[in-house]
């Protein structure tokens, strides 16, 4: 029996990831939602359920007006996904321990099959990023040869989100292990940063000072969304720079 | 009693005394004793006395049940939730609102039983039991109702704290852990707290009956047959866990609050939903006693003996005392909120009055605030069942409305304006009236083996109880017994 004080982290698995994203320059093509499908094996849910509030994006992007017509102004793209908050609402509510804070990679990570489906971490979200199997859907032809082999399929009842393509996180520290070195900054990057065609998105290690994500994150006019709450989210929008 | 006191003739005086005497006994069941071993005679009857009618009612309902609860949550479990009503902002809808509403249904009975034991009211008396097994078979329909909310419920035995080899637990931060721990705590004590002053009504049972029913109550009688020591003994107990349930009760609709304000959401992170729900338990529960006692009452042999307009009249006052708690507590909840200055609790409070569900807001304050008011000061219609049992039922919706407008419509506006949206629920309804039914076909089930009306405990008030003249007025005394 490993107790939980006996496991011990290695330097080279532990690390704080972290993404930024510049909504000046996002064009709101929503590529990294197509990416982040097809990566993480997320359901096709459809447009019946999708219309009624159940589309499972994992990233999605918004988008407002304001203003009344016809004065009205559009608001910049703002993709919003899992803001891997460090200290995180959804966390504590959990009755069976299925969301839970990882230690090595500072993540937020949900463990499909402990998931007992109370939803009350999705309530507690106040990102509103978490998605529920309200069903097992089916994927239409070709889906269904489209599989990502890293990535688990959940089943119906299940709460899943955004890991931070936590699959590549995985991948990158295995390589650079067995070639005995460091994950370089930029070797690997998350599906819908790798899809952004404007680069609106940019992922790496947060704790690392010379990383590009950091240096990204400390410029002046970087906000964190909804920070009051105390979530300590690990994602920083830019707006209006 | 004014106008006998000014009767010259003394044979009038004392025909109107009489009168006066009459008048009590007919209004308090506690001045009308009955010869020894009438009024087991009556209980039973009623108990073996069914009409063709009950077992019409009885069919009906076993069709809802099977239809309606097990036939809808089977599709359910092998569908997914999919086809209930519920989506993004609103992952919880109906389900919770029943299990609140059918948990503040239970809390009723233990706040007659224990509360107006300890405190030794008397008009409890004929009507502890029914109060009692409300309690319990509510509480049925809350476990019922929480399960069929969880997502994989196949798997629901995670969140019981059992051994295993991987030593997981569940999550004690999380306070539906504590919510799984309080109902459990709550439905085995209640369930002993209602088999504690059953003993001697069935051992009464067991001596007058025959066949199966026989059997029957000779098993669950335990052999008591009315010894001194027995009775000590049962005093005891009954008295430890009349004090002992009155803080599990309260514990109970505390943790369901925090279910909601323990969560980090506008409208729901308050601190006063403790006793708010608490007191809104009450004004539900006592709404359906008062439904429960006029039904009990309207359809079972030799019930209006024993159900009488001073008991809707005693309860009617409490529902009175416990509308005003509950205006209390709205009105503090709901200035307190505002003047915090919030934004999205600002929007939430605007859309609770104004959103599309405005009317239920409004529907809730005349439900469960204007007509108990109006209605309730009066004796005369205080004493009438047919009006209490409709206030009642009038403060009923008002409470579900009330849970409603927290769950899920406080659930369709949060702090990310992109993903509002309202919730409809679809086969929940349905799920919901298969709980109704199943609580009413257990309660039928119930009087036909059970006897409603704890006899010992009405034959004690009665023994107790006196008529005593004070120079030339006739008061009620009652004396200590225990």
């Amino acid at each position: 029996m490993i107790r939980p004080e006996e496991i011990k982290l290695s330097a080279d698995q532990s690390g704080k990831w972290g993404m930024v994203i510049d909504q000046d320059i996002c064009t709101g093509c929503q590529a990294c939602v197509a990416a982040c499908a097809m990566e993480n094996n997320i359901s096709f849910v459809g447009e019946a359920d999708s219309g009624y509030g159940r589309s499972m994006h994992w990233i999605r992007i918004e988008r407002f007006w304001e203003g009344e017509y016809p004065e009205i102004k559009m608001t910049p793209n703002q993709p919003m996904l899992c803001q891997q908050c460090g200290s995180a609402t959804c966390e504590p509510v959990c009755p069976a321990f299925a969301t839970v804070h990882s230690q090595a990679e500072q993540l937020n990570v949900q463990v499909y099959n402990r998931c007992v489906g109370t939803r009350y971490c999705a309530n507690n979200c106040p990102y509103q990023v978490r998605s529920f199997n309200w069903r097992d859907y089916k994927r239409p032809e070709p889906l269904p040869n489209q599989f990502n082999p890293d990535v688990t399929v959940r089943r119906r009842g299940i709460m899943e989100k955004c890991t931070f393509c936590i699959q590549r996180i995985h991948k990158a520290q295995d390589k650079a292990k067995s070639e005995a070195r460091e994950v370089l900054d930029g070797e690997f990057t998350t599906a819908c940063a790798q899809a952004c065609p404007a680069d609106a998105i940019v992922f790496g290690r947060v704790d690392d000072p010379e990383s590009l994500v950091s240096q990204l994150a400390h410029r002046n006019h970087g906000v964190k969304h909804l920070e009051e709450l105390g979530t300590l989210p690990n994602v920083t929008y830019f707006k209006g720079g | 009693m004014a106008e006998y006191t000014d009767a010259v003739h003394a044979n009038v005086v004392h025909e109107h005394k009489d009168h006066a005497k009459e008048h009590l006994r007919e209004k308090h069941l506690m001045l009308d004793p009955l010869p020894r071993g009438k009024m087991n005679e009556m209980v039973m009857e009623s108990m073996t006395t069914t009409s063709w009618k009950f077992w019409v009612v009885f069919g009906i309902l076993s069709a809802i049940v099977a239809g309606c609860l097990f036939y809808v949550w089977g599709y359910m479990i092998s569908e997914g939730l999919g086809v209930t009503g519920k989506n993004r902002p609103s992952y919880w809808g109906l389900f919770l609102v029943n299990t609140v509403f059918w948990i503040g249904i239970s809390h009723a009975g233990t706040f007659i039983s224990a509360i107006l034991r300890v405190f030794k009211a008397e008009f409890r008396r004929p009507f502890t039991r029914a109060a009692e097994l409300m309690t319990t078979f509510g509480l049925v329909q809350a476990g019922f109702s929480v399960f069929m909310h969880l997502g994989r419920v196949w798997l629901a035995y995670w969140l019981i704290p059992y051994p295993n080899q991987r030593m997981l637990w569940p999550n004690t931060h999380s306070p539906l852990t504590w919510d799984l721990l309080a109902i459990t705590t709550y439905l085995l004590s209640s369930t002993m707290y209602l088999f504690l002053p059953l003993i001697p009504d069935l051992a009464m049972a067991r001596d007058r009956s025959t066949g199966w029913r026989k059997t029957f109550y000779k098993i669950l009688a335990l052999g008591f047959r009315g010894t001194e020591g027995e009775w000590t003994h049962l005093r005891n107990a009954m008295t430890i866990f009349a004090f002992a349930i009155i803080p599990v009760m309260f514990s109970v609709h505390t943790i369901v609050s925090w279910d909601f304000a323990a969560a980090t959401r506008p409208g729901w992170n308050s601190t006063i939903f403790g006793p708010y729900f608490v007191v809104g338990a009450l004004h539900s529960g006592m709404g359906a006693v008062v439904m429960v006692l006029a039904i009990v009452r309207g359809t079972m042999k030799n019930m209006k003996y024993f159900i009488r307009g001073e008991h809707f009249d005693a309860i009617a006052k409490l529902m009175l005392i416990i509308s005003m708690a509950w205006a209390y507590f709205f009105f503090n909840d709901y200035m307190v909120q505002w003047y915090g200055g919030d934004k999205w609790t600002h929007q939430l409070l605007h859309f609770h009055e104004a959103g599309p569900m405005g009317w239920m807001w409004f529907a809730m304050l005349i439900f469960n605030i204007a007509i108990p008011w109006a209605v309730l000061w009066n004796q005369k219609w205080r004493s009438t069942p047919w009006i209490v049992f409709a206030v009642g039922l009038l403060i009923n919706v008002g409470m579900y409305l009330e849970r409603y407008i927290i769950v899920p419509v406080s659930l369709s506006i949060n702090r990310m304006p992109f993903t509002w949206r309202l919730y409809y629920p679809r086969v929940e309804i349905l799920l919901g009236i298969g709980t109704l039914a199943l609580f009413i076909w257990l309660y039928m089930a119930a009087s036909r083996l059970i006897p409603l009306i704890p006899v010992w405990e009405v034959e004690e008030g009665q023994m107790a109880h006196e008529l005593k003249k004070f120079g030339r007025e006739t008061v009620v005394s009652v004396s200590e017994l225990e």
